[in-house]
């Protein structure tokens, strides 16, 4: 019953899958998630995850990227599973939660250059390219709690411009967007996908790039324990 | 975001799956830098553990007595103590900050060793307090009456066993960063474990200012702190991420 629950035009487009999903099983108090859950995401395929609030969506995303172990069922990042290989998978991830990780007293570069840091494998040069292309033009110094709650998520976007990791897993990254950001967010997104990556999102808004899209309901899957 | 009709400059190729970035060092040293910044931008709560500690030392003397004689005996131990609490008070806040704005998240999800963040954290932390404490405790080591031959013990003690205050209280710390209320949580678990470390530090003064060889209190010190610094960040790395995926 699982993989049926993925669209199917993607299916024949690459043989094999970057990330594959079985038998995925949670619980929160008492109330069966999602059971026997289980899909596959092959490179240049974008994943939008669709549910009623509380369906486990943030849930969902938390056991992906890893943070969450409160499941049962295998996840496989390309063919070995996720929890043997951790450091490889996360330098292959990038993850940006509910909260947009963005500490209030820094500015948007300092906060953008603890993430480099983080991450390793990033140029320092590009922090200000990728804030130009969120819209941060100028506000390179502004400490963060001076900004918009919408000008916040931006920050915390940047990292995806940075990135070159395969992996992007996004809960909710349009929240507090203006119509224009959420559209060259798209446009980011379709960029990623052609460029061989994969992406795994939650969003109510309608996403206009149906080529790369498939979707996975987790309305469907409440109580079918 | 850019202008609808603004192309987006190409972006990077995707990393190759072999590359290997492991610098630990410089991860160590970049979170440091962070943290100090932090504390440097929210300046109150860095004096609150100084204004703590010398408020302790201020109030014994105006409670028990204000004789000379009286105090020199209750100096290493006063001063120790209020070390000790001032350092458990400023603890609550090592993670909680990151875990409420989504960077604790973040740390855990990079893939620098964890081990490397957290013991940059538990530095940071050391310098922001057990450094300053340090180097006040002459200050009220001699508000105390504490003979001038105890400052060198009195210093040196601290200097060995603040961080390992620092480091155990970041266990503790971590465990209860999940939690709404921690703060009370975090002084039961934690302050059994400070026994040793003020016992030592404590004998360490008391013992040069009797003139007694204070080597082999420092030593245990020493040892302690070494303990800790091996074995304390893998113990906050694991609790970090029981709380997190709570």
């Amino acid at each position: 019953m699982s993989d049926q629950l993925v669209s199917e035009n993607m299916s024949e487009q690459v043989s094999e899958p970057l990330l594959r999903v079985e038998n995925l099983f949670c619980e929160r108090d008492e109330r069966v998630l999602f059971d026997e859950l289980g899909f596959t995401l092959s490179a240049g395929q974008i994943l939008q995850v669709e549910g009623q609030n509380g369906s486990g969506k943030t849930t969902l995303l938390r056991i992906l990227c890893g943070l969450s172990r409160h499941y049962e069922g295998e996840i496989v990042w390309r063919g070995e599973p996720v929890s043997q290989q951790r450091e490889r998978y996360h330098r292959e991830l990038v993850y940006l939660g509910h909260q947009p990780g963005v500490k209030a007293v820094l500015t948007a570069e300092e906060n953008l250059r603890w993430y480099a840091a983080l991450d390793g494998s990033i140029d320092d040069s590009v922090i200000s390219y990728a804030l130009m292309q969120v819209g941060l033009e100028g506000f390179e110094d502004v400490p963060c709690h001076m900004l918009s709650a919408g000008q916040n998520r931006r920050v915390g976007l940047a990292r995806l411009y940075l990135s070159q990791a395969p992996l992007w897993i996004l809960d909710e990254p349009f929240t507090a967007i203006d119509k224009k950001g959420v559209a060259a967010q798209e446009a980011l997104l379709v960029e990623h996908a052609e460029r061989g990556g994969c992406v795994i999102l939650t969003t109510h808004q309608e996403l206009q790039l149906t080529d790369y899209l498939s979707h996975i309901n987790l309305d469907r899957q409440v109580g079918t324990s | 975001m850019n202008d609808m009709g603004t192309k987006i400059r190409k972006l990077g190729q995707l990393s190759g799956t072999s590359e290997e970035v492991f610098r630990p060092g410089s991860v160590l040293l970049a979170t440091i830098r962070r943290e100090l910044l932090l504390a440097f931008r929210r300046r109150s709560d860095l004096v609150n553990p100084l204004i703590f500690f010398l408020m302790v030392a201020t109030l014994f003397p105006l409670g028990i007595s204000p004789e000379p004689s009286v105090l020199t005996l209750l100096a290493p131990g006063v001063v120790w103590v209020a070390a000790l609490l001032a350092t458990l008070l400023s603890m609550d806040s090592l993670f909680r900050s990151d875990f409420d704005d989504g960077s604790l998240e973040q740390i855990l999800l990079s893939p620098q060793p964890l081990f490397m963040v957290v013991l940059g954290k538990v530095v940071a932390h050391w310098i922001m307090t057990g450094l300053p404490l340090t180097l006040m405790a002459p200050l009220l080591g001699i508000m105390l009456f504490l003979p001038a031959e105890g400052m060198g013990g009195l210093m040196l003690s601290l200097l060995l066993g603040t961080p390992t205050l620092s480091l155990i209280g970041a266990i503790g710390a971590a465990l209860t960063v999940g939690l709404r209320k921690g703060g009370v949580l975090i002084s039961l678990l934690v302050l059994p474990l400070y026994i040793p470390v003020l016992i030592f530090g404590t004998a360490a003064v008391e013992a040069s200012v009797t003139g007694l060889p204070v080597t082999g209190h420092l030593a245990l010190l020493g040892a302690l702190l070494a303990l800790g610094f091996s074995l304390a960040p893998l113990a906050i790395a694991a609790a970090l991420r029981i709380s997190v995926s709570g």
